[in-house]
C-alpha cells in the first residue's frame, strides 16, 4: 500500500467500487472492442443490480464505455453523452452463477462486429477482467496489458515474446488460453514497461496473430 | 526505514527530529522509488482537487441521482441562527460540502473511502484557511493523515463491508486529527494521541447505510466524523493522552469489526437500511 492508496484515487463519486471500478470496466471493454461501438447491452448482476441507479454504475459504465477515467467529470452526464454519439445503451440487470457480487457484462457491437466481456469491481476501485467472448482471462489493468488473438500452433508463443524481448519489454505476468487444441489462442500479457505503437505493430504483423488489443494501466 | 506501527511512525519521527509528514514522504520515496517531487506534486493535487470539491459543494447545487441529499452544506452555510463557534462550522459545511459531491457524482478524493471523503478536506482546508497555512503545509498534513492510514490498512482495513463504518469515517476522523495536530504545531506524540483518541470514540460505527447508497447516513455522518476529529485534536495538543495507545486501538477497531456481523457491514440488511422510513426509500428507488 503506498499513500496514494490511501489518500486517493482522485475519482468521481460515489463509490470506489459502484463507480471508479465500473467506469475501468466500461473503458476496458471499449479498448478491447477497439471499434466504432454502435450499441451496448449492459448487464448488472448481484449488489450493482440493486443500486446501479442510485450509484450511478449505469453512467460509470457508459462514461468508460466512451473512454472516459474514473476521474472525468463528463461521468455524471455520460448517458446523454452517449446518445448524442449515437450509441444506443441498453441497461438490463442478471443473475450469474458464481461471480463476485459486483459484476458486470458488458456487449458492445459496431460494424458487424461484437465484443461481450465479463468483469467484476472487486472492491476500492480495483477490478478484474474473467472472460472476453469465450477466452479466460485475468486482466487486472494495473499493469500495461497486451491481449493477442493467435493460431494454436508450436512455436506462436515463443514469437510473442521474443518480440516483445527484442524491444525490452519484460513480461510481469503471462496467461495463454484457447477454447480447443489447433484452433485460437488467447494470450494476455501484462508488462513492467509501457509498450510504444511500435511493438504494438510488429505484433499485429506477425502471419498468425490475428487480432492485437493493447490496455494502458488505469 | 519503514513503519508498520503508529509507534514506529512516532519514534522515527522523534529519533529523527522530523515531522510525521515527512517520515511518510521519505518512505514512500524509498518504497516507490519516484523522485520527492514527483510524490510531493501528486498530493498537491490531491489538495486542489479537495479543494475544488469543496468549493463546488459550498456552492450548494447539488442532487444525487437518488434526490436523497445536496443542499446542505449551502442551509449551514446560510443560516445565521446557528450555535456560535465559527470554525467548527465552517469545518461541518466543508465536510457536509464534499460528501454532497461525492453522493452528486462529482470529482472528490478518496480518502480513505470515497464515503468517507469529506472528513479529512474539510478539517485540513478549514485549518488551512484560519491559521493562513501554506499550500506547502496543508500539502504535508495530507501526508500526516495518509501515512496514519497507511498503518491501520495494513493492520486492519479501510473498507466498511470488511469493517464497518469505524473503518471509513472513523479512521477518517482519526486521521484528520493526526494531521490537524501537525498543522497546529504539535509533536509526533500528540499526532499519535490524536488519532487514537478521534479512532477510540467510534469504534463499533456500524454501516448500514439505506438502499445500499453512499448517501444515509454517510453525508452527514462526515459532518460528525469531521467536527469529532477537531475535538479529539484538542485534546492532544493540551496534552491529554488516550489511555490505550494508537496501536491497541486499531487492534481493537479491527477485533470488533470482525465481530459485526454482515448485517451492518455494507449489506443494508439492518440498522437504519431497514427501518420503516429506510425500507420505503429503497422500495420508491426500486420502482
Ligand atoms: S455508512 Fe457505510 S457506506 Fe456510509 S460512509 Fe460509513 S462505511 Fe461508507
Amino acid at each position: 500500500m503506498g499513500v496514494f492508496d490511501i489518500m486517493g484515487p482522485i475519482m468521481i463519486g460515489p463509490s470506489s467500487s459502484h463507480t471508479a471500478g465500473a467506469a475501468k470496466l466500461g473503458r476496458i471493454a471499449s479498448l478491447l472492442f477497439n471499434r466504432k461501438i454502435e450499441a451496448a447491452e449492459i448487464f448488472f448482476h448481484g449488489s450493482f443490480a440493486e443500486t446501479y441507479r442510485g450509484h450511478g454504475t449505469d453512467r460509470a459504465v457508459t462514461g468508460g464505455i466512451l473512454g472516459f477515467k474514473p476521474d472525468d467529470e463528463r461521468i455524471k452526464d455520460s448517458r446523454q453523452l452517449a446518445r448524442e454519439r449515437g450509441i444506443n445503451i441498453a441497461y438490463q440487470t442478471i443473475k450469474l452463477k458464481e461471480v463476485h457480487p459486483n459484476t458486470l457484462l458488458i456487449k458492445l457491437s459496431g460494424k458487424g462486429q461484437s465484443l461481450t466481456m465479463l468483469g467484476s469491481s472487486i472492491g476500492g476501485g480495483n477490478i478484474i477482467v474473467n472472460l472476453i467472448d469465450d477466452y479466460q482471462v485475468n486482466i487486472s489493468g494495473k499493469l500495461p496489458t497486451i491481449w493477442v488473438l493467435h493460431q494454436d500452433q508450436p512455436g506462436e508463443i515463443g514469437v510473442i515474446t521474443s518480440v516483445l524481448g527484442s524491444y525490452s519489454l519484460n513480461i510481469a505476468f503471462m496467461q495463454v488460453f484457447r477454447k480447443k487444441r489447433g484452433t485460437v489462442g488467447s494470450s494476455i500479457i501484462e508488462l513492467d514497461h509501457l509498450p510504444g505503437h511500435a511493438v504494438l505493430r510488429r505484433l499485429e504483423d506477425i502471419k498468425n496473430i490475428l487480432q492485437v488489443r493493447y490496455i494502458p494501466p488505469l | 526505514m519503514d513503519y508498520a506501527t503508529i509507534k514506529e511512525l512516532i519514534e522515527l519521527a522523534e529519533k529523527e527530529g522530523l515531522p510525521i509528514s515527512e517520515v511518510v514522504l521519505r518512505v514512500e520515496i524509498g518504497e516507490t522509488e519516484q523522485s520527492r517531487e514527483e510524490i510531493w506534486q501528486a498530493m498537491l493535487e490531491n489538495l486542489g482537487v479537495m479543494r475544488e470539491s469543496v468549493a463546488t459543494g459550498r456552492a450548494g447545487q447539488i442532487k444525487s441521482p437518488s434526490g436523497l441529499v445536496g443542499g446542505d452544506a449551502l442551509k449551514l452555510r446560510v443560516n445565521n441562527t446557528l450555535i456560535p463557534g465559527n470554525f467548527y462550522r465552517e469545518v461541518i459545511i466543508n465536510a457536509l460540502a464534499v460528501a454532497e459531491v461525492n453522493a452528486g457524482m462529482g470529482k472528490i478524493v478518496a480518502g480513505p473511502t470515497a464515503g468517507s471523503s469529506g472528513i479529512i478536506p474539510a478539517v485540513v482546508l478549514a485549518l488551512g484557511e484560519h491559521l493562513q497555512l501554506s499550500d506547502a503545509q496543508l500539502t504535508a498534513g495530507l501526508f500526516t493523515a495518509a501515512g496514519l492510514g497507511n498503518v491501520v490498512a495494513k493492520r486492519a482495513t479501510l473498507a466498511g463491508a470488511a469493517g464497518g463504518c469505524q473503518a471509513e469515517c472513523g479512521v477518517a476522523s482519526a486521521m484528520a486529527a493526526g494531521a490537524s495536530v501537525e498543522l497546529c504545531g504539535g509533536n509526533p506524540n500528540m499526532v499519535g494521541q490524536a488519532f487514537a483518541l478521534a479512532l477510540k470514540n467510534l469504534l463499533g460505527l456500524a454501516c448500514d447505510p439505506v438502499a445500499g447508497l453512499v448517501e444515509v447516513p454517510c453525508v452527514k455522518r462526515n459532518g460528525f466524523a469531521a467536527s469529532h476529529a477537531l475535538t479529539a485534536a484538542q485534546m492532544a495538543l493540551a496534552g491529554i493522552e488516550s489511555i490505550i495507545p494508537p496501536d491497541e486501538v486499531i487492534e481493537a477497531m479491527h477485533q470488533i469489526g470482525c465481530l459485526m456481523p454482515a448485517s451492518l457491514k455494507e449489506t443494508a440488511l439492518a440498522g437504519l437500511a431497514v427501518t420503516p422510513t429506510g425500507l420505503a426509500i429503497k422500495e420508491r428507488l426500486n420502482q
